[in-house]
């Protein structure tokens, strides 16, 4: 037994070894690793809250009630708002940078500061001094409207050059109902582009 | 302060169940969103599709998805009588600006949306060497970009080609099925955007979900169903020349 000296220190080496690496695996896997399988469970809160664009139907119907209404009852009736008139949301221009003196700037690089805020949607913010542009029909309804032998049969197809000879379809459709003659009435204030 | 032996072994385990509340930390930020509650994935119904690359256009402003790469795409086949086998597929940038106009008699022609899959059984979640991409208890396949190094197995895992390297971030990227949407009680943005209704998202654990009255109706096929991934995006009126 007195020739296992060795022995005893090589196994409180071992133990020494082994305390490290857990103390240093404490300090490297992330807290949330693990909780719901073998990846970083806060993972999927962060990516739950990345800014959303499209901000839905029912936040333009909550105010374009009138509009909402004629849209509900023609062919248009499944095609979202933002299908035609793009995302809700609108990119935010930059915010200018404040100039940095050298220890700003090495301070900003050993510790960046947080990125900026998440983009808002901004005419459902602020509806009277933001109106997103609306969309030309001439490129927007030939889109999904030119004829082609790709597309369903039962789908509505046009060749643009034959059916309308340059004129803007809001001169005879309006795009929210688009059946001539529909309860709706033709006209660029009930919805068209102007 | 005095602590008998008993009420040491009494404190213990309850300090030890609080330090597991503490480690966890909380992911699920949206309040009234519960993960074990849902399994989503996405019907997609073929002769809807016109081809007008809304899809493909509101993915790219909701994710930012860089100009070359996609999220999700349109492809266009063209079939003809005597060729089954080899169909001829387009699809310029994606389909992001529609297609050109197809010729009369010239074979059958459908459009193919295509996006992530979802597999319950995915391979590009069982290759990655860290646990960056992983599976969501409701049925998502994720990517934890800041756990990501960027090593491109899960690109040429996934069967269906749906991940590639973003390229200022330099690691993997792909559809979440706009993750941060559905959590808050929102479709989609490919959904939202497709004027036809071509994309329907999915909840396979909510019983009031159409999904479930259209399955039991409705022949529908999987992409790729010899590989056994588990893939979630129901395709109806599948072509058999669709790979």
């Amino acid at each position: 037994m007195k020739d296992a000296g060795h022995l005893f220190r090589f196994a409180g080496l071992f133990v020494v070894a082994f305390l490290v690496f857990l103390m240093l695996r404490g300090f490297v896997v992330p807290k949330t690793f693990g909780q719901y399988g073998h990846y970083r469970g806060a993972a999927i809160g962060e990516i739950a809250q990345h800014p959303v664009k499209f901000a839905g139907h029912q936040t333009c119907e909550s105010c374009h009630t009138d509009i909402a209404d004629t849209h509900s009852k023609g062919a248009h009736a499944h095609v979202n708002c933002e299908a035609c008139h793009g995302a809700l949301y609108q990119r935010l221009p930059a915010p200018p940078q404040p100039k940095r003196n050298l220890y700003q700037r090495f301070l900003a690089l050993i510790a960046p500061p947080a990125p900026p805020d998440a983009p808002t949607l901004l005419h459902a913010d602020d509806p009277m001094s933001v109106t997103p542009v609306k969309p030309d029909t001439l490129v927007l309804c030939v889109r999904c409207h030119t004829a082609s032998a790709a597309k369903p049969k039962g789908f509505p197809q046009v060749d643009p050059s034959d059916h309308m000879g340059g004129v803007p379809c809001q001169t005879c459709h309006n795009p929210h109902s688009p059946a001539i003659g529909s309860n709706a009435a033709v006209s660029p204030a009930a919805g068209g582009a102007k | 302060m005095n602590i008998s032996r008993r009420h040491l072994l009494i404190l213990l385990p309850a300090a030890a169940v609080a330090w597991k509340y503490v480690e966890a930390g909380t992911p699920e930020d949206s309040p009234n969103y519960q993960m074990s509650e849902h399994w989503w994935g996405m019907l997609i119904n073929i002769p809807k599709c016109i081809g007008c690359g809304n899809c493909v256009r509101a993915c790219a402003t909701e994710n930012d998805v860089p100009d070359g790469y996609f999220r999700t795409w349109v492809e266009r086949y063209n079939v003809t009588d005597t060729n089954m086998t080899t169909p001829e597929v387009i699809s310029p940038d994606g389909g992001k600006e529609g297609f050109p106009v197809a010729q009369e008699d010239a074979g059958k022609y459908f459009f193919v949306p295509k996006m992530c899959n979802h597999c319950a059984d995915s391979p590009c979640t069982q290759v990655c060497p860290v646990g960056a991409t992983f599976i969501s208890p409701d049925g998502v396949v994720l990517i934890d970009q800041t756990y990501c190094l960027g090593c491109a197995y899960c690109v040429q895992a996934c069967p269906y080609g749906c991940r590639y390297i973003h390229p200022t971030k330099k690691v993997a990227d792909k559809c979440t099925l706009c993750y941060h949407r559905i959590t808050k009680g929102l479709t989609t943005a490919c959904c939202e955007a497709c004027p036809t209704g071509a994309r329907q998202l999915a909840d396979l654990k909510n019983p009031n979900d159409p999904i479930h009255e259209f399955l039991k109706t409705h022949p529908v096929q999987v992409l790729k169903p010899q590989m056994a991934t588990g893939a979630k995006a129901y395709y109806f009126g599948l072509d058999g020349s669709v790979r």
